[in-house]
């Protein structure tokens, strides 16, 4: 959330740079105001949580634990996904649930492409029809259902604040 | 019912069981079929890539509408866990009637799956399987290439629209429900799901579409046999190269599909029922014949070890689970869950594994192919009236 994590040049000694990156900021500042940020979902920040309500076309409502905030998008498909914050303003896990699957593309954000290469080497791997369930280092997606009814929860494992189980995930 | 008690293993080659090749890797089960126009055969084999396992296969005849232009496909999925007839473009030799919006443009349908999406040209055919016929069925024709897959759709993840991808020339969905959408397709806007588009060479957008345009379950359309289905498999105590059964239309309509005092168990709205596993309630679980295998997430000490998607206990475990009816109907099962790694390495030529489990997703367990094993599984049709009601539900 904080300007030097968005912004990890440091001015340090020259001023004019300083100055540039102010401008940089203020520019960028508006057209974050204008646009939501074109990535949302896992592991971004939890100023992108609004962008993924405007793509859902949902309503939004938060809750707080002690180890984490829950955002849920409850869209007008009648699905609803949980995007779940640490105390560092990052979401670090998603769930969703309903009817219809979420746009995966959206919810996964930066994560999709990983997402996307292990489903189909699933798929190739041995044909049949099955929940996905991709486990990896940086990346855990365990997606289930059926025609009308869908489930899952996707999360970066070493984002996980301590004390928090994937678990709680759902 | 009676037929199925009769079945045996493999190995026991009992009176009303039929083996080839008895004993070993290489047999082939199957019960009594019943007969009747409402019978179709079905097998649980490799499918037509030779690949697949757990997958019950069949064949349907499509026909250009109102001509006797038709083609016999083999190697279709049954799948009671979706509704509607998907076929593979590249399996498809005939033309069929593209489906087009009140504007004119061509109707195309998206379709996310779990791991996948389907996306191609809704298209009508008359469809016969056994004795019984829809006509003007309007079913999606699996291709990537007709029409640009737009963003929306491949946001889903990667296309299942290949056979290799498929493991299938098709699907048979004959699920629950009447259509694969329903009412929150007829019009768009924010409620709107984005199954159906449609596509003018200057790109796709969602359209609205009527119940009886959506892609339907086959079966709500024959004239009689129309409320629902009854899968009848044999068990399958050791691995098997293939397994016949039958898939009968209706239910209560003919001598050979009546419940017999099976229990109904009745679906919320969401085609779900709940199942309790080692003191765990998972609220969104289901049977599907079109998933090959027993799926259910376990955690904790008592959790089964996994091993590429699917469990692999150092030995067979023997458990059980309770499912619940929304209608307080309630039963165990038992079921066996096998190393599947062993299984694999040990019958490499095998197709039917009656104890295939692995873990699936949050909330729901997932009653996979190896349940209809030895069992006759009937699956009614929301909205269609038969002996158990309107109500759409399983009754086993």
């Amino acid at each position: 959330m904080n300007a030097p994590k968005i912004f990890p040049c440091r001015a340090g000694s020259a001023e004019l740079l300083q100055g540039a990156a102010i401008l940089l900021a203020i520019t960028m500042m508006t057209i974050m105001m204008i646009a939501p940020p074109a990535f949302a979902g896992l592991g971004q920040d939890v100023s992108s949580v609004p962008a993924d309500q405007v793509q859902m076309k949902g309503t939004l409502r938060s809750s707080q634990t002690q180890a984490y905030t829950v955002h849920e998008i409850r869209a007008a498909t009648g699905t609803v996904v949980r995007e779940f914050v640490s105390p560092s303003g990052k979401v670090f896990g998603v769930a969703w649930q309903g009817p219809w699957p979420p746009n995966m593309r959206q919810i996964l954000a930066t994560y999709f492409e990983q997402y996307q290469r292990a489903a189909q080497a699933q798929m190739n791997s041995r044909p049949g029809r099955r929940p996905l369930l991709l486990e990896q280092p940086g990346l855990v997606v365990q997606s289930g259902g059926h025609m009308r009814s869908f489930a899952g929860r996707a999360y970066v494992p070493d984002m996980l604040p301590p004390e928090v189980s994937a678990e709680a995930i759902r | 019912m009676n037929r199925i008690q009769g079945v045996w293993a493999a190995a026991s080659c009992g009176a009303l069981l039929f083996v080839v090749g008895c004993g070993g890797g290489s047999s082939h089960l199957k019960v009594s079929s019943p007969s009747g126009a409402n019978v179709q055969p079905i097998t649980v084999s490799g499918g037509p890539t030779g690949q697949y396992v757990d997958g019950a296969f069949t064949s349907v005849t499509v026909c250009a509408p109102g001509t006797s232009t038709c083609q016999t496909i083999d190697g279709v999925l049954v799948d009671t866990g979706s509704s509607g007839l998907r076929i593979l473009s590249s399996a498809l030799t005939i033309p069929l009637a593209q489906q087009h919006a009140p504007d004119g443009n061509p109707v195309v349908e998206c379709l996310a799956f779990l791991d996948s999406y389907t996306w191609g040209p809704v298209q009508t055919a008359d469809v016969q399987i056994a004795g019984e016929k829809a006509n003007s069925l309007p079913i999606q024709v699996l291709s990537d290439s007709d029409f640009p897959v737009p963003t929306s759709c491949s946001d889903n993840g990667p296309s299942a629209d290949t056979i290799s991808s498929l493991g299938a020339n098709g699907l048979l969905g004959v699920g629950s429900f009447a259509q694969d959408c329903g009412g929150a397709c007829v019009s768009t806007g924010a409620s709107n799901p984005e199954l159906y588009y449609e596509c003018p060479a200057a790109g796709c957008s969602v359209v609205g579409e009527n119940l009886a345009q959506q892609v339907q379950n086959p079966v709500v359309l024959f004239a009689t046999d129309n409320n629902g289905v009854v899968l009848e498999l044999p068990a399958a105590s050791s691995p098997a190269v293939s397994m016949s059964g039958s898939l009968i239309f209706g239910i209560g309509t003919q001598s050979n599909n009546a419940l017999n005092g099976a229990t109904i168990y009745t679906l919320d709205q969401f085609g779900n029922f709940a199942t309790t596993y080692k003191s765990q309630v998972y609220s969104g679980s289901f049977l599907d014949s079109g998933s090959n295998g027993l799926y259910f997430l376990t955690s904790g000490i008592t959790g089964l070890p996994g091993c590429g998607g699917f469990y692999c206990p150092a030995t067979t475990q023997n458990l059980s689970a309770t499912n619940k009816g929304a209608n307080g109907a309630s039963g165990t099962v038992n079921f066996s869950v096998g190393n599947a790694d062993d299984l694999f390495n040990n019958n490499p030529t095998d197709a039917v594994f009656g104890d295939l489990a692995g873990p699936g997703s949050i909330d729901g367990f997932d009653w996979g192919l190896p349940f209809f094993f030895g069992r006759s599984v009937f699956t009614s049709i929301a909205g269609q009236t038969s002996p158990g009601g309107t109500q759409p539900y399983w009754a086993f």
